[in-house]
């Protein structure tokens, strides 16, 4: 089970929980409230190589279509295909549907995301 | 026939036609010899079979379930609905224009040549161009033009390093997606708090690998852009272009020019500002107008005049070549000839302040129901963030199906992604006093629904043909197909 208070953010409201030498990326709470239902997914290839702040997918919503982004630079190790047969997980449990694990390349960036509280007060302004 | 909401497969016999053939002259004739097997159909097709007059009734009950901008207001933010006056139809069904082929004879349509001359030298004038070309058959594709255009210009500089546009996030969504099909990386930069172009994001944005900025102004909030002579000086001198998306100028004729700003391209939609049909199909018309430094780039043909001779002029060496069959939609133009024409330029002067007129008029009472997030006087549309407090318990989707029930068309609703919960309005100038009085009292009303029986939102619409569709199934399982029945056709 995945807890906010375990995990990174970044201001584009994507989360990331760091296992070692990997992460997992997914969308948050608040995002995905923002988009209403979401209702397809596309995912990036595995081997795929990103720097931080490339945009590696897409979201759709009834109301909208969001890029999602790399929180660091790193490469694509692993997909959630299961989302793109049911994106609608993602708002029933977004902390649970992780979007893609990645190998980190520069773990100097981690530095760079927002903790749990600062992640609070970004989306206290957003709102 | 009240409540008839059947498809054509719904209604399908077989046999029933509504036509008869004469006897087949070709039935001993073996059509299907040199045909490859496997590109010959082994069925019939499956096709309703229906009489005329089922299909005159089926496509004339549907019709009627419509709404349109001849059966009431229409304010859809963005969209520009505003009244398209029949005169425009009368002339472009002239035979003269009507019945054109577009490969006669240059000597034989002078006429049509003239009117798309004049069209031309007229959008010029208003937008403070040099030329316009009238092929692209929409607002996106004339951002697609004009970038294109853009492209060229820098790659006749042999500057090859700017692949780069700016696009603010008050922009018209087609802005950046027009700037990825063209081939280049999107840099989006924030608004800030007054809705302006943030300037040290621009700042930050721009080098040498930019080729442009894409604005939006008036911008999708509704707001004239403060520091526009700014934001064009910062980008020329950092060798861009300044690309404006006119798409909005219901705001600004005969006021301020996109050429005075010192903008370099411009489109305008001449299905919004212009009361071409828009909606259904159109079709759609995007012109784009250069200034002078970028006309050699302009798509080919472009229509000159020799004395008083009016041709095709092919002969374009740096174009970037045509990007529409023939030349635009010349029907749409006529008529969009024919609005500017019967206005004036006074009167298209007085079309813009009647538009901003009538915006203010609606958000400064529509406030008082619902969240206004930036108030400053606004253009010919504005943006609230729904109905506030309320949001969680009743949502701007429930407001726009509500409003359904009191006969208007809703606003756009959550657009532009910059405000939670948005609701655009635009109402153009075409309406009336009293019209915008109905829905103001519609609004007020529906903001009190909200706090006395929110359920009725919710539930909404209650009197239109079918009652809330649910967007999310219709995405998730989309029905793209009509089922024909079953068993021998």
């Amino acid at each position: 089970m995945r807890v906010m208070k375990d995990l990174l953010f970044t201001n584009e409201h994507e989360w990331v929980d760091v296992q070692g030498e990997e992460a997992y990326v997914g969308l948050t709470e608040f995002a995905s409230k923002a988009l209403g239902d979401i209702v397809f997914v596309e995912l990036p290839e595995v081997d795929e190589e990103y720097s931080a702040g490339d945009s590696f997918g897409v979201v759709e919503s009834v109301k909208a279509a969001a890029d999602m982004y790399m929180p660091l630079d790193g490469v694509v190790t692993e997909i959630n295909t299961e989302l793109e047969d049911d994106p609608g997980q993602i708002n029933q449990s977004p902390l649970e549907n992780w979007f893609l694990k990645f190998k980190i390349t520069n773990k100097s960036q981690l530095d760079e995301l927002m903790t749990p509280a600062d992640y609070e007060r970004f989306c206290e302004e957003e709102a | 026939m009240k409540e008839y909401t059947k498809l054509l497969c719904d209604i399908t016999k077989p046999g029933r036609t509504g036509y008869r053939l004469p006897p087949d002259e070709l039935k001993d004739m073996e059509v299907e010899k040199g045909i490859p097997a496997g590109m010959l159909r082994q069925d019939e097709p499956a096709l309703p079979e229906v009489s005329e007059v089922d299909v005159i009734r089926h496509f004339v009950n549907l019709s009627q379930k419509n709404f349109a901008i001849d059966k009431g207001f229409y304010p859809l933010g963005s969209c520009t609905m505003k009244y398209n006056p029949k005169i425009n139809e009368d002339m472009a069904a002239l035979a003269g224009f009507a019945n054109l082929h577009p490969y006669q004879p240059e000597e034989t349509v002078q006429g049509a040549l003239q009117l798309m001359y004049e069209l031309d030298e007229m959008l010029a004038e208003i937008t403070g161009m040099e030329r316009v070309t009238l092929q692209p058959a929409a607002g996106a594709h004339g951002e697609m033009t004009g970038l294109m255009i853009m492209k060229a210009y820098h790659e006749s500089r042999d500057d090859h390093k700017r692949t780069k546009i700016i696009v603010p996030d008050s922009a018209h969504g087609t802005n950046p997606s027009s700037a990825q099909v063209v081939g280049f990386d999107v840099v989006e930069i924030k608004s800030d708090k007054s809705g302006n172009v943030d300037i040290e994001s621009l700042k930050a944005a721009l080098s040498d690998e930019v080729a442009g900025l894409m604005l939006t102004n008036p911008s999708t909030l509704g707001l004239y852009e403060e520091n526009i002579q700014e934001v064009a000086r910062l980008v020329h001198e950092a060798g861009g272009l300044l690309y404006y998306d006119g798409a909005n100028a219901n705001a600004i004729l005969g006021i301020s020019r996109p050429g005075d700003m010192g903008f370099d391209v411009v489109h305008l939609n001449l299905h919004k500002t212009m009361t071409t049909p828009h909606g259904g199909g159109g079709p759609g018309s995007g012109p784009v107008g250069v200034k002078k430094h970028l006309v050699p780039f302009l798509p080919a043909p472009m229509i000159e005049k020799k004395g008083d001779t009016y041709y095709l002029d092919e002969d374009r060496p740096q174009s970037i070549g045509r990007i529409r069959a023939f030349y635009g939609n010349f029907g749409i133009n006529v008529r969009a000839y024919t609005y500017m024409k019967t206005m004036g330029a006074e009167g298209l002067k007085k079309v813009s302040q009647m538009a901003v007129l009538n915006a203010n008029y609606l958000m400064h009472h529509l406030k008082n129901y619902y969240r206004l997030p930036i108030d400053r006087v606004c253009k010919h549309e504005f943006v609230l963030a729904g109905l506030g407090k309320k949001e969680l318990e009743v949502n701007t989707m429930d407001v726009a199906k509500r409003l359904l029930d009191y006969g208007f068309h809703p606003p756009t609703v959550y657009f532009p992604l910059i405000v939670p919960e948005a609701l655009m309005i635009e109402p153009t100038e075409t309406e009336s006093l009293e019209t915008l009085d109905a829905f103001i009292e519609a609004m007020a009303a529906i903001s009190k629904e909200a706090d006395e029986n929110p359920e009725l939102l919710k539930s909404a619409p209650h009197v239109t043909p079918v009652r809330r569709l649910d967007e999310v199934k219709a995405a998730r399982q989309p029905v793209l197909k009509c089922a024909m029945p079953e068993g021998p056709q």
